[in-house]
């Protein structure tokens, strides 16, 4: 199943640890919060990916299913 | 029923609005006893009406009480959102203050309809006369309520109206928004399933249940059926919260003999969550949600302002967007960060003291903060501020280059708060 980013915008505190450890996957803003395409993970980069969730300090980035990344109410 | 004008009484039929609150004896009289249908059959009945939510966001309220009624099993919660946070919007304290029972009956039904255990009546804090109407009305009918009810004051704040907000605030005190999913429908006051709803819906309920959803769509004069409140601000004449059919033209709206746009050249339309529109475009333009979002406008909260030919468009968006900076909740990074650059940015603009980068900043920024919230807060800003830039961009090239404005011919100050203009309200100064 494809997944994507999703992120806790009241945890997170723009550290950009993410940002910085897979720049091809998250942009940062100005302020260092994580810009997120919204686009599944490649299968082949899937293991990237779950080091920068593991890196951030709040707890804040996590992997979920796609269909959840679009379902925002 | 009753008309004048493009003016059509349905909640506000019945004793005129600068008398006291409608009695709960004045309320029988003219409507009857509360009548009972079937949970199914009143959300049916809502449904058929088409009747959307009017707190800005104009989600469907069938939909809505659906998903809750439809749970497995357990308690739920119906919260009756009377914030009003929105300065330019006066129609939810004007309803309160002078129309309780036609709250109540609504918010009985929804909970009767949902089987929900508790009803709280969360009104914005300083909406005092309406604070003491919906307390008194409530303690005339404690008796009949199968419901526990309780009132909650919402600080007065423009987020404490978001719904998750409003949930966080009964149960913790802090009216922030939380983190989607789980949504309030799931998990809300206590930990139940929670309706929020607009307290004009749940009047417009009390109507539906007596006289059915073919009366409530006889009204409506263009896609959307029915009535609705608006608050017309900066008008000539006849400012304040109307009742109008759905689809009424702003020009019928704002001087049924035609001259109530006369110097008019913008208009902002559904609150500070809604767009700026030229008067050309928008005079003749059905007010009505289904017509207003297929030209990339929006009904929001109702509220309609008129901005005047010698007042400076720039001056009012940074007024705005600085209220908006200022008012966030403050949790969500983009959102503080965004939302505090655009308002000092805009700021500097209509001060005549641009820096080079400023409006090139100021549209990225607005890109930059959509859909990175817990809440809708930025994209609402966000949206508002695009469109002054679609309307006033001249404008705001001409202060950025010259420093001065066009409109005035002079150098402005941008008011610190947004009192687009005073709203003469029916209701009280508060």
């Amino acid at each position: 199943m494809d997944q994507a980013f999703r992120v806790d915008w009241i945890l997170c505190d723009g550290y950009g640890l993410c940002g910085d450890l897979v720049p091809d996957l998250i942009d940062l803003d100005e302020w260092r919060y994580p810009i997120l395409d919204g686009q599944p993970v490649a299968r082949d980069r899937m293991g990237d990916a779950q080091r920068a969730v593991d890196c951030c300090p709040m707890k804040a980035l996590q992997l979920v299913a796609l269909a959840e990344v679009r379902r925002r109410s | 029923m009753s008309r004048m004008g493009v003016t059509i009484e349905r909640l506000l039929a019945g004793p005129p609005v600068d008398a006291a609150a409608e009695s709960l004896a004045q309320h029988r009289a003219r409507l009857g006893d509360l009548p009972w249908l079937a949970p199914r059959d009143l959300i049916d009945e809502i449904d058929a009406t088409g009747l959307l939510g009017r707190g800005g966001a104009g989600f469907p309220v069938a939909r809505k009480w659906r998903t809750i009624a439809g749970r497995p099993t357990g308690r739920a919660v119906v919260v009756v959102n009377g914030a009003e946070g929105e300065p330019a919007s006066h129609k939810d304290r004007l309803l309160m203050a002078h129309r309780p029972h036609l709250i109540i009956d609504g918010a009985i039904l929804a909970a009767e309809a949902i089987g929900a255990d508790e009803i709280i009546f969360y009104v914005g804090s300083e909406h005092l006369t309406a604070r003491r109407a919906i307390g008194h009305a409530v303690d005339e009918r404690r008796h009949e309520i199968d419901q526990r009810v309780r009132l909650f004051g919402a600080p007065p704040t423009y987020v404490a109206g978001e719904a998750s907000a409003a949930v966080n605030a009964i149960d913790t005190g802090q009216a922030l928004p939380l983190t989607k999913p789980p949504s309030i429908a799931e998990r809300g006051v206590d930990g139940a399933p929670t309706l929020v709803q607009n307290v004009e819906s749940l009047a417009y309920v009390a109507l539906i249940a007596r006289g059915g959803a073919d009366w409530y769509r006889s009204a409506g004069l263009a896609e959307t059926p029915g009535t609705a409140l608006v608050t017309l601000s900066g008008a000539a004449a006849g400012n304040g919260v109307r009742e109008i059919e759905l689809g009424s033209t702003l020009r019928e709206l704002t001087d049924p003999a035609g001259a109530g746009l006369d110097g008019v050249r913008a208009v902002l339309v559904g609150g500070y969550f809604g767009t700026w529109a030229t008067a050309l475009t928008v005079r003749d333009l059905p007010l009505d949600p289904a017509v207003l979002s297929s030209v990339g406008l929006t009904f929001g909260c109702g509220m309609v302002g008129l901005l005047r030919e010698d007042e400076c468009g720039v001056a009012i968006t940074a007024a705005v967007m600085s209220f908006l900076a200022d008012e966030r909740a403050g949790r969500c990074g983009p959102c503080v960060h965004g939302l505090a650059s655009i308002g000092d940015a805009t700021r500097r603009v209509a001060q005549g003291e641009a820096g080079t980068s400023d409006l090139v900043d100021i549209e990225r920024w607005t890109g930059l903060v959509r859909g990175r919230g817990a809440c809708h807060h930025p994209d609402g800003a966000a949206q508002l501020m695009a469109s002054a830039f679609d309307v006033f961009g001249d404008e705001f090239l001409h202060h950025a280059r010259t420093g001065r404005c066009s409109v005035a011919d002079r150098r402005v100050e941008a008011p610190h708060r947004p009192d687009l203009h005073v709203v003469p309200s029916r209701t009280e100064a508060a």
